[in-house]
C-alpha cells in the first residue's frame, strides 16, 4: 500500500474491492530488464506484479557467464544473477508469478493482461519480454530442432561429450558459447558468413587460442543434413559460392535475436524489424505502457542496458501513476 | 518425483504398472528449472494414476545415451505407457498446459479409442443402411 491522502487510500481501497487484481504496475517477463523494473516499482511503493514468462531470468539465465556486469569482477553465472535479482524485488515486495501472458488489452484503461488461467489489471504496463534466437531458416532446421540443432549450449552441451559441434555465427554469443562447448565436445567449428568477428576482441582471442576451435569463414549454412540423426550441415561460400559440406553431431545457432512481440502486434507501434518503438524515456505508442530491454533495444543487447532500461521505464510507469492520481510534482525541464 | 537413474529406469519405468512420465532435466536448463514448480504439483493432482519421474541429465549419461536418441535436448519429456514411449514433449515451446494434455492423452488413449471404433462403427451402420 502506498503512502497518499486519506481521499487517495479510500479510491485506492474502494478500486481494489471493485478489482481485486488491480495493481500499479504489471512487468511482463523476468530478465534483467523486468527484474530490475519490479526491483525499482516496488522499492518507489508501487504494488508490482510480474510474469515470469517461459524461462525465469530471461535469456541472461541461460548464459554460462556474465563477465561484463559491473560488480563482479571473477564473472558471474547467468542463472545466479538473474536468481539474485528476483530475491532483491521480493524483498521490496514485488511478486513473481511464475506463468505466461497469453493476451493483453492495451485499449483499455486500467490496461488487462491475461494468463490461460487470469485475468489481472494494472494502472501501468512495463513490457519487457526479451528477444528469441533468430533461426536459421534453412532446410532440415525444423526436423532437428531437439535433435541435434539447439539454441541453448549451456542446456544441451553435455549431450555432445567427445562429439562434433558446429557453432553459427560470430557475435559474442557465438563465441562465448563455442568456448563454453569445448569443455564437453572434443571439436567446435564456428561458422561465420564474414571473414572476421563481431564479438568483443577478449573472446576473439580466447577463442583463436583454443586447440578444439577452427573457424569457417565466409560460409553459410544452407541446409541441415541427416535422415534419423543429424549427420551436418551443407555449406556455401559467400565469396566464391563454392558448396561443401561439414559433418557434425550438433549444431548451435547463435545468429542475432528476433524481438518477442506477437503479444503485441497490432496494439502497439513497432519498427520494420518488431522491435517496440520507444522513446528516451522509455514509453511506447501508448500512454502508461512503457518497454525495456532487448525487446525495444537495437544498438546494444546486453544485461547492463537492460538494467537501464527497466529502471527508466519503472520510474517513469511511477510518475504516470502520480499523474493519474493527481499526485504529481511539476515535471522540471 | 522418483529420482531416475540407470540402476532403477528398467524397474520404475519400463516395467511399472502404471503410465510414467519422465522429467529429463539440468540445474543449467532454466526452462527446466521454471517447469518443475508446475511438475510436482501435476504430481499430486495424478498420484496414483501416473508415475512421475526424474532423471538428472548431466549425471546420468550412460542413461542418456541408452535411450538411443530420445533425449537430445532439454527439456524433454517421456510418456511411457507398458514400458513403451508414447508420447514427447521436446524443446522450450511446450507449456504447463500441454503436459496436461498429454497426460489426459496418456490416461484416456484406451477410451478415446474404444470411442472411436463405437463411432466408426455406428457410421458404418448408417452407411450400410
Amino acid at each position: 500500500m502506498r503512502r497518499g491522502s486519506p481521499r487517495l487510500l479510500k479510491e485506492y481501497v474502494t478500486m481494489h474491492r471493485q478489482n481485486k487484481d488491480l495493481c500499479d504496475v504489471i512487468i511482463i517477463g523476468s530478465g534483467p530488464a523486468g527484474l530490475s523494473a519490479a526491483i525499482y516499482a516496488s522499492r518507489a511503493g508501487l504494488s508490482t506484479l510480474l510474469f515470469t514468462g517461459k524461462v525465469i531470468g530471461g535469456q541472461a539465465a541461460t548464459t554460462d557467464r556474465i563477465e561484463n556486469y559491473p560488480g563482479f569482477p571473477e564473472g558471474i553465472a547467468g542463472l545466479e544473477l538473474t536468481r539474485l535479482m528476483r530475491e532483491q524485488a521480493e524483498r521490496f515486495g514485488a511478486q513473481v508469478i511464475v506463468d505466461e501472458v497469453t493476451g493483453v488489452d492495451l485499449s483499455v484503461h486500467p490496461f488487462k493482461v491475461n494468463t490461460s488461467s487470469e485475468e489481472y489489471s494494472a494502472k501501468a504496463l512495463i513490457i519487457a519480454t526479451g528477444a528469441s534466437p533468430r533461426k536459421l531458416g534453412v532446410p532440415g532446421e525444423e526436423e532437428f530442432i531437439g535433435r541435434g540443432v539447439s539454441f541453448c549450449a549451456t542446456c544441451d552441451g553435455f549431450f555432445y561429450q567427445d562429439k562434433t559441434v558446429i557453432v553459427v555465427g560470430g557475435g559474442n554469443s557465438a563465441i562465448e558459447e563455442a568456448l563454453f562447448l569445448t569443455k564437453f565436445a572434443s571439436r567446435v567449428y564456428i561458422v561465420h558468413r564474414r571473414d572476421r568477428l563481431r564479438a568483443d576482441d577478449i573472446l576473439q582471442r580466447r577463442a583463436k587460442r583454443n586447440e578444439k576451435i577452427e573457424f569457417v569463414w565466409n560460409s553459410v549454412v544452407t541446409e541441415i543434413l541427416g535422415d534419423t540423426k543429424l549427420t551436418g550441415v551443407r555449406l556455401k561460400n559467400v565469396k566464391t559460392g563454392e558448396e561443401a559440406t561439414l559433418a557434425a553431431d550438433g549444431v548451435f545457432v547463435y545468429i542475432g535475436n528476433v524481438p518477442n512481440t506477437q503479444l503485441f502486434a497490432g496494439q502497439i507501434e513497432l519498427d520494420e524489424r518488431s522491435y517496440i518503438v520507444t522513446d528516451a524515456k522509455q514509453r511506447t505508442s501508448i500512454n502508461g505502457v512503457f518497454a525495456a530491454g532487448d525487446v525495444q533495444e537495437r544498438v546494444l543487447q546486453q544485461v547492463v542496458t537492460a538494467c537501464g532500461t527497466g529502471a527508466k521505464a519503472a520510474m517513469e510507469a511511477e510518475k504516470f501513476i502520480a499523474e493519474l492520481e493527481g499526485r504529481a510534482y511539476p515535471e522540471r525541464t | 518425483m522418483i529420482e531416475l537413474t540407470k540402476e532403477n529406469y528398467q524397474k520404475e519405468v519400463i516395467e511399472s504398472d502404471l503410465p510414467v512420465l519422465v522429467d529429463f532435466w539440468s540445474t543449467r536448463c532454466t526452462r527446466c528449472m521454471t517447469l518443475m514448480p508446475a511438475v510436482e504439483r501435476l504430481e499430486q493432482e495424478y498420484r496414483g494414476k501416473v508415475k512421475f519421474g526424474k532423471v538428472d541429465c548431466p549425471k546420468n549419461r550412460k542413461l542418456i545415451v541408452s535411450l538411443r536418441g530420445e533425449v537430445q535436448t532439454l527439456p524433454t519429456f517421456l510418456f511411457y505407457r507398458d514400458g513403451k514411449v508414447v508420447d514427447k514433449l521436446v524443446g522450450d515451446d511446450f507449456t504447463e498446459e500441454d503436459i496436461i494434455e498429454k497426460l489426459e492423452k496418456l490416461l484416456k488413449r484406451r477410451e478415446v479409442h474404444h470411442a472411436l471404433r463405437t463411432r466408426d462403427n455406428q457410421n458404418r451402420g448408417r452407411a450400410i443402411r
